[in-house]
């Protein structure tokens, strides 16, 4: 299973790929509302990059459910256990 | 496989995407260097986005034609169009891009009045999702019914592809359609009329046929999606909820598929394969393992898979790609297997210009463009060895050098999904063109070298390591003694005993080295056996080295740490002499080129050459010496 420290490290990378910029900081709390440019499109940019680096595939119940950055760390750590 | 593994991946690349220049005059070439690179669809989308904030518009004085490309598509699009420039962008080629309004394809084009006549496109890709070919089509059919369907689709794209003609007059391009419906009959889904799955193969076939008629160009999905898995190209759930028929992962595959249309279209496909011999015609090297000893043809899988490597490569110049051979070796060594191998596939004839020397690679592929007098930005470059692509890659980065392992299963594979030689037509002058290259030209004097490379070796990070003999080095030890056959000086064969008794000698040294470099470990490249003589000489007893490392600068290595050795044993001078054999002719030199002064010359060709240790200089080097 990667630590949360992984996740995170991990999502940080991918989302300064999408965004093109270094500046984000990854917190649980973090939502799609606060952050500039994240749209439909980069949600799935996001997402699939995550299936990518990990390997994993996320269900249509489990991406209806993500509301913040938190829900997605989680749902990476318990699919790499 | 459905990324660009044909592609290098390039450690620092994100670095390298933040160092591009705002200026647009320095910032394309560096730019295309950066999309010629292993992207997936995120690094992309990065590069696209940077590439448009420093070029608003098109870069001035491009040698290539700019492209404006109108997407026409029933479904989302938007995901692929960075893709598909950065793809123009991967062959030099600024292509502007145009998508319609969700599913509004058709009215676009019939409306003089739309953002489609306004954008005035050069090229037309027409993406029409297998959902939307396949509407109205249901298992309650009749065969009649079917048919006329099938019928009516025909109609509707021949109108499409009559109205794009008619108002654009350019090439048109028309995916083909995805398989990705599921069976409702079963394993004999062709039986039930009304099936979606049937309907669309039957549109497919359809669609070669009308596309062959209407001179139509198409992008063959169906094919790519049937070789990696329709899976990798369509995800049901993404279809739901964004309506992107092509996944977003696949979309730099899909770009590249378009991009290499585009460049057909102007013809700037690449048009000579040049082809390495050692580990990439066959298996081993022909200098040292001989005609006997190389792997190659029955018998063998690896020798299987180099013939089918082969078999591969001329096929190709059947249809007019140009092959030629640029290889490290005695030219008359590499000949050989040409002329006399049962197995080869490849004949002399084949070759339309073979150069085998020992010069270094990028000044010989230069010399093959001139020769054949084809751009060089034509040209293909397949090697086994990294060293080789990398330092090609650096010193031309026009040429396109295939990443490839060390197995020759994947040679085909790679080439072929890099769709180097797209070609849109075959001709009787395609068919024809490897014999005329053949007889206009042969092997023309080399010119003399231009590439830097010390600066090159300077990157290479490259370490010696260096390791008296010792007993789990033995059996590597005695193996390259009793093999080695081009650069070796002497060719003194030692069995097991007689290499073990020089660890115990105290009149004596080996040496087995070790080379590192950024590529990784190349394994025990030299051996050195040094003997002091009662004189107080340090005669050079065997000096023997890999043929892969040559050109590095090894060569200065080892003699520095050979003077260190005799030092330390007190000597005075070196000693090295060589003993011509049918093999090592290359190394005939090798003492004088290394500033030792010839004292004897024999008959036989052979020498004996001295070094004073006491005004020895020793040579600048890029090598990095390490006790192993």
């Amino acid at each position: 299973m990667a630590t949360e420290a992984e996740v995170y490290a991990g999502l940080t990378e991918i989302f300064h790929d999408v965004f093109m910029r270094d500046d984000i900081v990854l917190a649980p709390e973090l939502t799609a509302k606060q952050v500039q440019g994240w749209d439909s499109f980069k949600q799935i940019e996001i997402i699939m990059a995550s299936e990518e680096k990990w390997g994993i595939k996320f269900n249509t119940r489990e991406l209806d459910a993500l509301r913040c950055v938190g829900d997605l760390a989680k749902m990476v750590a318990t699919k790499t256990s | 496989m459905t990324d660009l593994h044909w592609l290098p991946t390039l450690p620092d690349w994100r670095q390298r995407l933040k160092n591009l220049p705002a200026d647009p005059a320095t910032a394309w070439e560096k730019a295309v260097g950066l999309a010629n690179a292993r992207l997936n669809f995120v690094l992309t989308n990065a590069l696209d986005e940077t590439v448009r904030r420093i070029f608003p518009q098109q870069p001035a004085n491009l040698p290539t034609k700019t492209v404006r490309l109108a997407v026409l598509g029933s479904a989302t699009t938007t995901h692929l169009l960075p893709a598909i420039r950065v793809a123009g962008l991967r062959r030099g080629i600024w292509i502007d891009t145009y998508e319609n309004d969700y599913g509004q394809y058709l009215q676009d084009l019939t409306d003089p009045g739309s953002a489609l006549h306004a954008f005035q496109p050069t090229a037309i890709l027409i993406s029409l999702d297998a959902y939307h070919l396949t509407s109205g089509i249901t298992a309650a059919m009749a065969q009649d019914d079917a048919d006329a369907a099938l019928a009516e689709m025909q109609d509707r794209l021949h109108q499409v592809w009559a109205a794009a003609r008619e108002a654009f007059g350019c090439p048109i391009l028309q995916q083909t359609v995805l398989g990705l419906h599921r069976p409702i009959l079963g394993n004999n889904e062709h039986r039930l009329a009304g099936s979606r799955a049937w309907f669309a193969a039957r549109l497919n076939q359809a669609m070669r046929g009308m596309a062959a008629e209407q001179g139509i160009d198409l992008l063959p999905i169906d094919d790519r999606a049937a070789m990696d898995g329709v899976a990798k190209w369509h995800d049901a759930a993404l279809w739901h909820r964004s309506k992107q028929e092509i996944a977003p992962t696949i979309a730099p595959l899909y770009g590249d598929l378009v991009g290499r249309w585009v460049a057909a279209l102007q013809g700037r496909s690449y048009k000579c394969l040049v082809l390495d011999l050692d580990n990439t015609l066959w298996g081993g090297v022909i200098g040292d393992d001989g005609l006997e000893g190389i792997v190659l043809g029955q018998g063998s899988p690896l020798g299987e898979a180099y013939t089918a490597f082969q078999d591969y490569a001329r096929e190709l110049s059947r249809r007019g790609v140009i092959l030629a051979v640029c290889s490290k070796n005695d030219e008359a060594n590499a000949l050989e297997p040409f002329d006399k191998h049962p197995d080869m596939v490849l004949k002399r004839g084949d070759i339309a210009c073979f150069v085998a020397n020992w010069q270094n690679k990028a000044d010989n592929i230069r010399a093959i463009a001139q020769a054949l007098n084809i751009g060089i930005d034509s040209l293909v470059f397949i090697d086994d060895n990294p060293f080789e692509r990398d330092l090609v890659r650096q010193e031309l980065p026009m040429v396109a050098v295939p990443e490839v392992s060390d197995d020759p299963v994947f040679y085909p594979v790679a080439i072929a999904d890099a769709g180097y030689f797209e070609a849109l037509a075959i001709t009787e002058e395609d068919r024809e063109r490897t014999a005329q290259y053949q007889g206009n030209k042969a092997r023309e004097a080399l010119k003399a070298s231009v590439t830097d490379l010390p600066a090159y070796l300077r990157g290479l990070e490259m370490t010696l390591i260096s390791k008296r003999f010792d007993r789990i080095g033995l059996q590597r030890i005695v193996q390259l003694i009793n093999k080695s056959n081009q650069f070796n000086l002497t060719t003194r064969r030692y069995t097991e005993a007689e290499v073990a008794a020089v660890m115990t000698d105290p009149a004596a040294f080996g040496l087995q080295l070790r080379l590192t470099d950024r590529f990784g470990d190349n394994g025990v490249i030299a051996i050195i056996i040094g003997r002091l003589r009662p004189d107080g000489d340090l005669y050079i007893d065997t000096w023997l080295m890999s043929c892969r490392v040559l050109g590095r600068q090894v060569e200065a290595t080892t003699l520095n740490l050979i003077c260190q050795e005799a030092a330390r044993m007190g000597a005075r001078r070196l000693v090295g002499e060589y003993i011509p054999s049918k093999k090592n002719g290359m190394v005939k030199d090798h003492y004088a080129r290394l500033g030792f002064a010839t004292k004897e010359t024999g008959n036989d060709g052979g020498s004996v050459s001295v070094l004073d240790l006491a005004s020895f200089i020793p040579a600048e080097i890029f090598i990095h010496v390490v006790e192993g």
